[in-house]
């Protein structure tokens, strides 16, 4: 039991990270590669912080807006400069690669401080529990903020955006502007989400980030197979299927470990379970 | 209301496919002219319609909006005056927003969009009583996604989003020519009616004659760039369906 719990820990952890992809790619129609470095970036900005003594609460808005920059170049470079948005995150994501050094000077990181997001509050005794009430609570308040702010005449634009450039910027929607703010919303989301994961793990790794972005695509396309399957045009509906998406993501990843598949193949059965989602409703639609 | 001082376009200049799209055009329309529009294909209908809505920049000339000269104003930034239709019915829409959502975006074509929540029962119901004005059924549908609509729908939607905030001038690009012949029809007469409801200044272009005579107070001929023919109020009112077709002959 103790590893199925360990898999709702970290589908929670990536929730924030599917809600971000969920943002560029299904909200703005933007596939963006940066969130590999972003995540690092997180990451190594929560470790560095909390071992300098920054309080837990403190580090957070300062990991969103390490996120928000990472992002906010990519929308600058895809915008301004009119580059293909795929590239722009490649060359972001790549440079990033040097920041995540520069800023720890090493390539791993341990986290040295007691002080965590998981310590702040004790429920019961046992500390996996205690870590899984603190990220209900985190990703429920998080998944409410999203769901507001796509909710808002704001969010309608944003929305829009995506949907239907032409029209948008008919209706006085500085289209590049939104851009920018998307992928900014987008790779802070996936910092926060490394921000959980560091905590949980007790430490920031150079490599941590790599794959990070099918993770959260799996999580999406899943959480879109349900929104598909069932109609849904409700914002909240779809937040909370992208957030089914991730956990289902992990807990068949855990599955796969569990089942002694070796650690070393993470990554293919990672990618071929996203090629399997991707692929069976193609394949079933062609018979039909 | 609109004023265009000798505008030329060229594309790819310097290069061996240069075009002039438009070679010198000057026209002044007034406020509550209905303008309409019509010229065979690379005649410069199109490309005088973007100019005017910012979505293209003159190679040389002014543009100027109630006086105001705005070739500086991004296409986002001129939304302020126009609202705009378009050829593809599914270009003037976001198809996977609701209705709702979109009559929203369209509400606040003129103003910031804020981070308060707009769409409220005083909102949902204003949306409800103008798309009641259709008679098409729709005005209880408005949680429906607008792809699930078909395209005369939409565009008849696009109409009465055009002018759910504060719209001085209205650009319709062909807005019928994907449509079936009754869709257009409606499309058309319900353009007609607003622009007169709402005193709008508009322009249509058209290649339906039926409808560059039937519809409008001003009929101008593009050609090569050029304005070929110009026909005021009174003349247009003496001028034969038939005056039209020789026009093309």
């Amino acid at each position: 039991m103790d590893f199925l719990l360990t898999a709702i820990i970290q589908g929670l952890c990536f929730s924030a990270i599917a809600l971000g992809i969920y943002i560029s790619m299904k909200i703005f129609n933007i596939p963006d590669i940066t969130t590999d470095g972003s995540y690092t970036l997180g990451g190594v900005v929560t470790a560095v912080t909390l071992n300098s003594h920054v309080p837990v609460l403190l580090t957070l808005p300062i990991v969103i807006v390490a996120g928000g920059i990472a992002g906010a170049v990519t929308g600058l470079i895809h915008t301004k400069l009119k580059i293909n948005a795929l590239l722009a995150g490649i060359l972001v994501m790549t440079a990033l690669h040097s920041v995540n050094l520069i800023i720890p000077g090493r390539s791993n990181v341990p986290l040295t401080s007691e002080h965590t997001l998981y310590s702040l509050i004790s429920v019961t005794g046992n500390p996996n529990e205690n870590t899984l009430i603190t990220l209900i609570v985190f990703i429920g308040i998080l998944t409410l903020l999203i769901g507001y702010l796509l909710k808002t005449d704001f969010g309608i634009a944003m929305r829009a955006t995506g949907n239907s450039e032409l029209m948008v910027k008919a209706l006085g929607v500085n289209t590049d502007r939104m851009k920018i703010i998307g992928l900014a919303i987008a790779n802070a989301l996936t910092a926060v989400g490394a921000y959980l994961v560091t905590q949980f793990d007790g430490y920031a790794d150079i490599s941590m980030g790599i794959g990070v972005v099918i993770i959260g695509l799996g999580s999406v396309i899943i959480g879109e197979a349900l929104i598909n399957w069932f109609s849904i045009t409700s914002v909240w509906i779809s937040l909370a299927s992208v957030l089914f998406g991730a956990m289902m993501f992990r807990m068949v990843l855990a599955l796969t470990l569990s089942l002694g598949v070796d650690a070393n193949l993470l990554s293919i059965v990672t990618a071929g379970f996203v090629l399997l989602i991707v692929g069976i409703p193609r394949l079933f639609m062609k018979e039909a | 209301m609109i004023d265009l001082a000798s505008i030329y376009k060229a594309f790819n200049k310097g290069r061996p496919n240069e075009v002039m799209a438009l070679n010198g055009i000057d026209l002044q329309i007034t406020e509550g002219e209905f303008v309409v529009i019509v010229g065979s294909n690379g005649s410069g209908k199109s490309t005088l319609l973007n100019i005017i809505a910012g979505s293209i920049q003159p190679s040389a000339g002014a543009v100027s909006l109630d006086g105001k000269i705005v070739n500086n104003l991004a296409d986002h930034e001129r939304s302020r005056w126009i609202a705009r239709v378009f050829q593809n019915p599914l270009s003037g829409t976001a198809p996977d927003l609701s209705i709702l959502d979109n009559f929203r975006l369209a509400a606040l074509r003129t103003q910031k969009k804020s981070l308060g929540i707009g769409v409220n029962s005083t909102f949902i119901q204003q949306v409800k009583d103008r798309i009641a004005i259709l008679n098409m059924g729709l005005e209880n549908k408005v949680n429906q996604p607008m792809g699930t609509l078909s395209g005369g729908q939409r565009q008849a939607l696009t109409l009465l989003m055009s002018v759910i905030d504060d719209c001085k001038i209205l650009l319709l690009d062909e807005p019928t020519a994907a449509l079936d012949p009754r869709s257009a029809d409606i499309v058309m007469r319900t353009a007609d009616k607003l622009i007169k409801d709402f005193k709008l200044t508009s322009i249509l272009i058209t290649h339906n004659l039926k409808d560059a005579f039937t519809y409008g107070n001003r009929i101008i001929q593009m050609g090569e760039g050029k304005i070929i023919h110009d026909k005021d109020t009174a003349a247009k009112t003496a001028l034969k369906q038939t005056d039209l077709f020789e026009w093309f002959a």
